[in-house]
């Protein structure tokens, strides 16, 4: 038994074309009308099996979900991913909806479940349609939030890939970014529905409400110290990692935290520009893409650090 | 902490902006295109030169380019939270 684990393969599914907004640099997907998360996610994980015909279906003995527009509030998109799969009836299955810090909260779990020799190959599906639940005239979030999935296979390994893993949440932050309505403390309501009347084929699943200027000094304020305590964690030094993927969360941000951090530009992977903010999937996305480009080396040290709702923090190191 | 050095960053920070175009008597919502988005630079562009933290209140209260470097020059100097 081997009780290290690795990430081992990456696919990524945008749908539809790219989509320009209006007085923005950056390019982002939509969903088509019929499709939700999970959908994605399945065209993810499908183009992965096709990708990588050495992945076996029937070895995956992990599933972990992350989507903010579960299928049914229960039971889980897991589940309903798994039937649709024909994953094997000895496979483990959870949702973990944590947002844009969804990846790499699946990433531990999948992390533990192999060391504690639990699991062999966990399969992490992502899912996010951000645009479904967003005003039509909102343009900030439109210009910010893409639709993407992501399927990740992470498996045993002889050596040590992924680090240790930090955690922080400022529940205090909650209410600045959610997606409102749809949930049992607010359920939607006749006038909720009045108030909505006129976005046809939006907001069916509630509305993403952002406090930008609370976001953003979450970021700045937090997110510099948490990449500190994660370096110091795995025992590592900023000059010792070779490049630091970030949540995309908008072009602002990660150019102030790319700045804060003191972090050099060469190393600072971003794609926000190519896909905006695609959530739970914007890491695995960026990742898999500079590595389809030949940017990382064996044994590179790839700083991953995600940010969101909650507010939540999580960082770790990963050796590629 | 000098006026001149702020007004350039600011200067600089936007596309649109050429040196010369902002005073320290400049209203800065009067800006040409000016959204809640111009509001978030401003406070990640104190953040990164001076290390402080503006709120939402602060920046409410502030009217002209003077009025933010004050409420900075104020937090620099430890007379409010930096955070």
């Amino acid at each position: 038994m081997k009780l290290f684990a690795k990430i081992r393969k990456i696919s990524h599914y945008l749908p539809g074309l790219p989509v320009s907004i209006e007085n923005n640099s950056n390019n982002c997907y939509h969903a088509s009308q019929d499709e939700i998360g999970s959908d994605l996610a399945f065209k993810a994980v499908l183009k992965l099996f096709n990708e990588y015909p050495e992945i076996d279906k029937r070895e995956i003995d992990f599933l972990i979900v992350s989507t903010l527009v579960l299928d049914y509030n229960s039971p889980t998109t897991a589940s309903v991913l798994h039937h649709k799969l024909g994953l094997s009836s000895t496979c483990g299955t959870i949702d973990l909806p944590q947002g844009c810090s969804g990846f790499l909260y699946s990433l531990s779990v999948a992390d533990a479940m192999i060391s504690s020799g639990n699991a062999r190959n966990v399969l992490i599906l992502l899912g996010e349609v951000p645009s479904k639940a967003i005003h039509s005239e909102d343009s900030v979030l439109r210009s910010i939030f893409g639709d993407a999935g992501a399927a990740i296979v992470v498996s045993e390994n002889n050596t040590k890939a992924i680090g240790k893993f930090t955690f922080a949440t400022f529940g205090n932050g909650f209410d600045f970014l959610k997606v409102e309505r749809g949930g049992g403390r607010h359920p939607i309501d006749e006038a909720w529905i009045n108030k909505y009347s006129d976005q046809v084929n939006q907001l069916s699943f509630g509305r993403i409400e952002m406090n930008g200027l609370e976001v953003l000094r979450f970021a700045l304020k937090e997110i510099p110290g948490f990449l500190e305590q994660t370096l110091v964690k795995n025992g590592l030094t900023i000059s010792e990692i070779d490049f630091f993927i970030f949540h995309q969360a908008s072009e602002m941000i990660l150019k102030s935290l790319q700045r804060k951090c003191n972090i050099p530009e060469h190393k600072f992977i971003s794609n926000f520009e190519e896909v905006g903010n695609t959530v739970s999937c914007s890491i695995p996305i960026a990742l898999e893409t500079a590595a389809a480009l030949g940017t990382f080396k064996k044994g590179d040290k790839i700083v991953l650090l995600g940010f969101g709702i909650g507010f939540s923090c999580i960082g770790t190191v990963i050796e590629w | 902490m000098e006026i001149d050095d702020f007004i350039t960053a600011i200067e600089e920070e936007f596309d649109n902006l050429n040196p010369g175009d902002v005073t320290p008597n400049s209203v800065f919502r009067d800006m040409e295109g000016w959204s809640s988005m111009h509001a978030l630079i401003f406070v990640a562009l104190i953040d990164s030169k001076y290390d402080v933290l503006l709120n939402g209140e602060e920046l409410k209260s502030c009217v002209t380019i003077n009025d933010l470097f004050d409420i900075t020059r104020l937090k620099l100097n430890g007379g409010g939270a930096k955070a």
